[in-house]
């Protein structure tokens, strides 16, 4: 789950992690009286969209009084606000946090991920702050340092160190790196993080260490042990349609093509709109209504996908293996039938009771175009969208 | 032969109480597999459809029955405590079908099973098959074939569609692996591999990946470098679009990295066979069987 870069400020603090002083604001006078709180001096305000790269987009600026933050904050809230992560499309703008300018000697990275390879997590810092760390991996990887945790013990002090040292940092900013460091692994493994990225991490000349940006992720399969977390969803900024999706439990991320699919398990629905793409299509959607199948969920899923206008035709490709063909042949037809589908329904079931399935289909009235493979599947489909 | 389980298995079914674990209990048994005890905290003393005695801790299970073998069907905040369970008391293999549990504490499940004996197939996988002996997981057993073909993947259904091409064409199969579509597993690629390497049996290995991580790229340098059986791959998610999870927790193209294009050039490189189309993966299999 993605959480805004204010709300992740928010639980940094909560552990004790250094960040500049500010507030979330909803509209320019909210702006105005945040800059002052800050002590009337300089600030920044920036645009709070899930989505990076928002300060070369114009999503971050400047203000040098109060009066200022409130311009700022004008031009900013409601800006559709366009990054090389949202795509040509943009954002738009309705949250933005207003923050105390700071007196920045470095800019620095830190970060901790999990390394996949090792099933470890990986404490990252670098003294390219600024720059998106998979750029510097790629150009500069001896930039990178790297400490990896053991999860039975955690990050250890001289870990900490290790890579305070390698920084540079001496003096207070030594002593406060090695405690920023450390209050960060904390506060990732408390709220069950996926990601934690301060970029950039920043050194103050008064020798203060802060996040100047906060990424941070929570593993979605934790989120049972976190109820205060589950709150901080920002359904605006996801696609209304996956929201939808998620209410009926549905595996649906809205794709741009017009080849709607509805598949039961992640790795065949994956595989199918592959298939629709190499048969010359393009997949409307990934839509996993999970191994079971039932009646239900494949209604759901068609008025999810239904709820797509570009989708021009429908696949459905479910492999019945302890869920019968037979069944979902009866759902798909009782769905079909109260939602009243107009645009061409290509079936391929395949599995137990298979034979049985393609009976009822036939026998339904309905317009179904039943394939027998996976590959004829796909061919009907764009035979469909041909005619 | 075969690997990982056969008629030797002697399972104990964590879970067996409940809805999804009663359900493939039965399945499991009615393929042959032979379930030796179950496991629900509580329900110790109690008979299963009146024939396969409950215990409330696995330790007794493996005194009483000689378990040693495992499969867990628990909610996903209990499913960590019961892989630790069944690894405390030494079973070959624990086959974790339940999904959803959090990242770190399957870190640390890792890093304990890193030093011990047991095998951890999982977890949020279909679990494991060794057609015409033992079925441990939720596949449709009547699909498969017995057979030399091993097939490992990180899915479940998309590996019944492969298994099933191969069946429809003759080709049986040895033992079929559903390793887990988390980022964190007990049983890799590489694992997998080795295993079906050293089976006499096993002719030729169907490698089933998708996109996210790099464990297929390690694969392909396993096969270029220790295997002397083909591999043949089919890697889905051609068309995911970066940033976003597809279904499975691990099947994320993250940072540019993880996409099926680079893993399909890299197994390519490694002299795997690589299936553009997830419909010619029996096909495939054939014409490198001949």
């Amino acid at each position: 789950m993605k959480i805004h870069e204010y709300q992740g400020k928010d639980i940094l603090r909560k552990f004790n992690v250094p960040v500049p002083k500010g507030s979330v604001a909803f509209s320019p006078q909210e702006a105005k009286t945040i800059a002052k709180e800050l002590g009337g001096g300089t600030v920044i305000v920036k645009a709070q969209i899930h989505a990076g790269g928002r300060g070369k987009g114009g999503g971050v600026k400047l203000a040098k009084n109060p009066e200022e933050a409130e311009q700022v904050a004008k031009q900013i809230i409601g800006m559709n606000l366009v990054t090389h992560q949202t795509g040509p499309e943009g954002k738009l703008v309705r949250r933005i946090l207003v923050e105390q300018g700071l007196d920045i000697e470095r800019e620095l990275y830190a970060g901790i991920v999990l390394d996949r390879v090792k099933s470890q997590l990986v404490f990252m810092v670098s003294t390219e702050g600024g720059m998106e760390i998979e750029k510097v991996a790629a150009e500069m990887p001896e930039k990178i340092l790297k400490e990896w945790i053991d999860p039975a013990v955690g990050f250890q002090a001289y870990q900490a160190r290790k890579v305070a040292f390698g920084l540079g940092l001496t003096g207070d900013q030594f002593k406060n790196g090695v405690k920023f460091l450390m209050a960060l692994y904390k506060a990732y493994v408390a709220v069950d993080a996926s990601l934690a990225e301060i970029n950039p991490l920043v050194v103050t000349k008064d020798g203060k260490v802060l996040a100047l940006d906060a990424k941070i992720n929570i593993d979605d399969n934790a989120l049972y042990r976190h109820k205060d977390i589950v709150e901080l969803r920002d359904l605006d900024e996801e696609e209304p349609l996956e929201v939808e999706a998620s209410k009926y439990d549905l595996n649906y991320i809205k794709l741009d093509g017009d080849v709607g699919c509805i598949v039961n398990g992640a790795g065949l629905a994956m595989a199918t709109m592959d298939l629709i793409k190499l048969a010359g299509g393009e997949p409307a959607n990934f839509l996993d209504v999970g191994g079971g199948a039932s009646a239900e969920t494949v209604e759901n899923g068609f008025k999810i996908i239904l709820g797509d206008p570009t989708v021009k035709a429908v696949l459905i490709n479910i492999f019945g293996g302890i869920v019968r063909c037979d069944r979902v042949a009866t759902g798909v037809v009782q769905a079909a039938k109260n939602i009243g589908i107009s645009i061409p329904m290509i079936i391929r079931l395949a599995g137990t009771n298979a034979e049985e399935a393609s009976v009822i289909l036939n026998d339904s009235g309905l317009k179904f175009l039943v394939a027998n493979s996976f590959e004829e599947a796909a061919q009907r489909v764009v035979e469909a969208l041909a005619n | 032969m075969s690997i990982l389980i056969d008629k030797n298995t002697r399972l104990v079914v964590q879970g067996i109480t409940g809805g999804e674990g009663s359900f493939h209990t039965r399945q499991m048994i009615e393929y042959g597999t032979n379930v030796v005890a179950g496991v629900t905290p509580g329900k110790g003393g109690q008979k299963f459809d009146d024939k396969v005695p409950v215990y409330n801790t696995v330790a007794d299970a493996v005194e009483k029955e000689g378990a040693n073998a495992a499969i867990i069907f628990v909610p996903p905040a209990f499913a960590a405590d019961a892989i630790l369970e069944s690894a405390g008391n030494n079973l070959g293999v624990v086959v974790c079908i339940a999904e959803g549990i959090p990242t770190l504490d399957m870190m640390k499940i890792y890093q304990y099973l890193k030093n011990r004996s047991t095998r951890l197939v999982g977890p949020n996988c279909p679990g494991v098959i060794s057609p015409g002996k033992a079925k441990v997981g939720i596949m449709p057993g009547f699909i498969h074939k017995q057979g030399s073909v091993g097939v490992v993947s990180r899915s479940g259904t998309l590996t019944y569609e492969a298994v099933h091409q191969l069946t429809e064409l003759g080709i049986g199969q040895t033992t079929c692996i559903g390793i887990g579509g988390d980022p964190i597993i007990g049983t890799n690629f590489v694992d997998a591999l080795s295993l079906y390497e050293k089976d006499p049996e096993t002719k030729a290995v169907v490698m089933i990946g998708e996109i996210g991580g790099s464990a297929e790229e390690e694969a392909g340098l396993f096969v270029k470098e220790n295997m002397s059986k083909p591999v043949i791959s089919f890697i889905a998610g051609q068309t995911a679009p970066p940033g976003r999870r597809m279904g499975h927790a691990g099947a994320i193209i993250a940072g540019g990295k993880g996409t099926a294009a680079e893993k399909m050039s890299v197994l390519r490189e490694c002299g795997v066979h690589v299936c553009e189309s997830p419909a010619e993966i029996g096909a495939t299999v054939a014409k490198v069987l001949k």
